[in-house]
């Protein structure tokens, strides 16, 4: 990995870790130390575009589905249903019952799939093994090593079953097929819907189970629980979800919701409606755009109510709703609200960086118990009311759903005929981009001071506050470059190197 | 997968699997983990010695093994940049045999149909021309940035999306976008036991020999395509070949080995697992496989037909352009 030299005139040390590790897609950061050791500046790039927007013009809307979930394999779903909701206004349709059942039914089984495979896979690594534990380990190998093979076969069943769903619904468990304007390809059997309620029933089991991790193995710990309250790793931001018509969580349908630090409403808009309530700033130094709200405006990698930078993650989907619409994530709600802000009412808002990821094993409940609620509606196996053939005039439309990483935005125009003219997609990641490099840079602050040890573990607890995004930046460029190794090495003004750190 | 006694060029003891994605969407490393419990079977008898995705091993400790440390490394994901040009040659040096995984390392995948347009044209979409953009100054990005503390650099854009074949020697391909679990498995447990063919660079493992047409279960009743229909603008009817019923299907042009998932699901197949016959041009193969359903006794009139089929290339070309005789735009 070549380290640019330092070309810059005076005292200035540069740290880069290049890649960042753990996370979907690829990024990097220098971190500038001044003469006494202390962080100047940092800078988080992200390397790499693919240009999706550009080269699905000229392809028929309808196709959209089964192009865009190739941004990212990861969570294929959130782009098909974003997809599928931009084609249906295209057409100007309104779902018939089944279809919008299916559609929510498939999203919430993927939703706590999903997120799993980031409790799992990428964040418990850090809590389970420990920040500065020996690197080969921390991985989801020591992770099922360390707590043993039952809750190993627990995880992988897990997955299996929601990539089984994911087949029955659209043929394939890794990017599903059904969704084309007008509703689904195919309807559900009864038999189809029986063998659904039953992953469903073991996804909520589940995700109670792993509720019960994070209480064990988390919140059970004073240093942890100390970490993630006065650890470097809090910012007052904005916070940006989608919510049903009485503002509880929704991850497939809704109005965007955005409220200030302080958890007072900013904004309430229909997807039709975003391109007036965000903007996309271009910075010379990175491939990925910076959203902000047009409201308030941009005012620099600055938080607080007077600065446009919002953040879109479980945390923030938390803050925007004023309760969860199903009783077990209520009470994970009500509990978590508790412990971080003293009021269970949810209505001071949750700011600490790193309790995202208790944030996220709410929502695992959430859409774990909503599966259950749609697995059960009688109209789910309708045997014709999956899918409506369009009759307007295909011209414009936006579909919204909440990725796991973020609320998606699809928004296409087309000619007469339903062929792609413009293309813009706004993605999960891609909203936290200006907090993620505000928390990389304040984590750096914290933990690199005049006189410190740069160690292994010090770089591993600054990259831990991006972590807690569960960026996607394959997403966010609409690409997925490989994940890297990361050096740091510490040169001298004229470019020599002091020390070098290998993460290995 | 058929075995014909050659032995995979591996050390003793443990088998050493590495894993890496490239320009990829990372589909591919999730369809490794659709072995399910086969995975702790596979950490048995494997040692995963390089997989990002899974486990913290660095490109610096790759780059600290010997030369054909790795017994086997699945690539996936093409190659669009000099940073992916340089981990493929890495890879490649570090590895006994080297397998393009996926539909993107094998043939560009969805991505290559970047290739249809220049990156003036996407940099012009991106950061210039996209409704939620406000840029008044103009501002790309870079890959040379002065700030004033130092230089920021990022890796410059190829001007289109390369196969890892493009790149460096490949052993082996398996097709899919992403490749099945079960077909992975298959491989794998072959690789295990030692009984993989012979290493050419042209030999697809991980799938059969056969067209989706051919384990397609939809009926096929010899009727000739009056019209070709959009696939959201009419519901087709059950168990009938959908190519018949005018609904573009790359089916007869596709490897087999997937199953038919997408037909069994009532969608059109997309052609991820790749040309079915020798040459690699799928969309060349798919209007052959056309002229002989049409229904037309003219040239012109089979022409009308052909010319019903919005955006050809797209969908011809979906996962394959990297490979195709169109290869890009320029």
């Amino acid at each position: 990995m070549t380290i640019p030299a330092t070309t810059s005139a005076g005292p200035t040390r540069r740290i880069s870790i290049d890649p960042i590790t753990r996370l979907e897609g690829h990024g990097k950061i220098d971190i500038f130390l001044d003469a006494d050791g202390e962080v100047a500046d940092c800078f988080f790039q992200v390397p790499e575009l693919r240009g999706f927007e550009k080269f699905c013009e000229g392809r028929p809307v309808e196709e959209m589905p089964r192009i865009t979930p190739r941004i990212c394999g990861v969570c294929p779903e959130a782009h098909l249903m974003a997809s599928a909701k931009a084609c249906d206004a295209v057409y100007k349709i309104s779902l018939p019952l089944t279809a919008r059942l299916i559609r929510e039914l498939q999203y919430d089984i993927f939703y706590v799939t999903d997120h799993a495979t980031h409790f799992y896979a990428l964040a418990a690594p850090d809590f389970v093994m420990g920040p500065s534990s020996n690197p080969a380990e921390r991985n989801l190998i020591g992770v099922i090593r360390k707590l043993g093979v039952g809750v190993g076969q627990q995880v992988i069943q897990a997955r299996k079953w929601g990539h089984e769903a994911a087949a029955i619904f659209g043929g394939r468990p890794v990017n599903p097929e059904n969704a084309i304007p007008g509703g689904v390809s195919k309807p559900i059997t009864a038999s189809e819907r029986d063998r659904l309620e039953e992953i469903a029933r073991y996804l909520l089991e589940f995700s109670k189970f792993t509720l019960k991790v994070l209480h064990d193995l988390v919140l059970a710990n004073a240093e942890y629980v100390d970490l993630i309250l006065h650890g470097p790793y809090y910012h007052e931001t904005y916070s940006m979800g989608l919510v049903d018509d009485k503002n509880r969580t929704n991850f497939y349908d809704g109005k965007v919701r955005v409220v200030d630090p302080e958890g007072h409403e900013l904004c309430k808009y229909a997807p039709r409606d975003y391109a007036k309530y965000i903007a996309e700033r271009v910075e010379p130094w990175s491939y990925l755009k910076f959203p902000y709200l047009t409201q308030v405006g941009w005012k620099g990698f600055v938080d607080g109510k007077q600065s446009g930078v919002y953040r879109a993650t479980p945390q923030a989907r938390l803050n925007v709703a004023d309760a969860m619409s199903t009783p077990l994530a209520q009470e994970a709600y009500e509990e978590y609200f508790e412990t971080l802000t003293g009021d269970r009412s949810g209505h001071r808002m949750v700011h600490h960086t790193l309790a995202i990821h208790w944030a996220r094993v709410v929502e695992m409940v959430n859409a774990a118990e909503r599966a259950l609620e749609l697995v059960r509606h009688p109209e789910l196996t309708h045997p014709e009311n999956y899918r409506v053939i369009p009759h307007d005039t295909p011209t414009e439309g936006v579909g919204i759903v909440e990725a796991p990483r973020g609320t998606l935005v699809h928004h296409y125009v087309t000619d007469e005929n339903g062929i792609i003219r413009k293309a813009n997609l706004v993605v999960g990641t891609t909203n936290n981009h200006a907090a993620i490099c505000m928390s990389i840079k304040k984590a750096a602050q914290g933990l690199i001071r005049k006189g410190s040890d740069i160690t292994e573990g010090v770089l591993n607890m600054i990259e831990m506050s991006f972590r807690a995004y569960d960026p996607c930046f394959g997403c966010a460029t609409h690409s997925l470059p490989g994940q890297m190794p990361m050096v740091v090495r510490v040169r001298d003004c004229g470019g020599t190197v002091l020390s070098t750190t290998t993460r290995a | 997968m058929t075995t014909n006694g050659a032995e995979i060029d591996r050390q003793p003891g443990k088998l050493r699997v590495g894993m890496h994605w490239a320009s990829s969407c990372g589909g591919c490393d999730i369809s490794l983990l659709e072995i399910g419990e086969h995975l702790l079977e596979l950490i048995e008898v494997a040692d995963i010695v390089f997989w990002p995705c899974a486990a913290d091993f660095k490109y610096r400790t790759v780059a600290d093994y010997p030369d054909g440390y790795i017994d086997v490394c699945l690539f996936n994901g093409g190659i669009r940049s000099s940073e992916h040009e340089r981990l493929a040659r890495l890879l490649r040096r570090k590895s006994r045999t080297l397998v393009a995984y996926g539909a993107c390392a094998m043939d560009g995948g969805i991505p290559a149909l970047a290739n249809l347009k220049s990156p003036r044209e996407i940099y012009d979409a991106v950061y210039h021309s996209n409704p939620t953009l406000h840029n008044p100054g103009h501002v790309e990005p870079k890959t040379q940035w002065a700030t004033p503390l130092g230089e920021l650099d990022l890796p410059g854009m190829y001007p289109q999306v390369l196969r890892l074949g493009d790149i460096v020697d490949v052993d082996y391909q398996i097709p899919g976008c992403p490749p099945v679990g079960a077909q992975v498995w298959k491989v794998l447990q072959a690789v295990v036991a030692g009984e993989v063919p012979a290493r050419n660079s042209a030999v697809r493992v991980g799938c059969d020999n056969r067209s989706v047409c051919d384990e397609c279960p939809r009926e096929k009743r010899k009727t000739r395509i009056k019209a070709f229909k959009r696939p959201h603008m009419a519901v087709p009817e059950p168990n009938w070949c959908l190519l018949e019923q005018g609904f573009v299907c790359l089916g007869a042009s596709t490897r087999s080995g997937c199953g038919a998932q997408c037909p069994k699901a009532e969608m059109t197949c997309r052609g991820c697992y790749g040309s079915a016959g020798l040459s690699s041009d799928q969309g060349t193969a798919m209007l052959s496989a056309l002229g002989s359903v049409i229904d037309a006794v003219t040239e012109d009139r089979a022409r009308e037909v052909v010319d019903e089929i919005v955006d050809p290339t797209g969908t011809f070309y979906r996962f394959s352009l990297a490979s195709s005789a169109l290869k890009a735009r320029r």
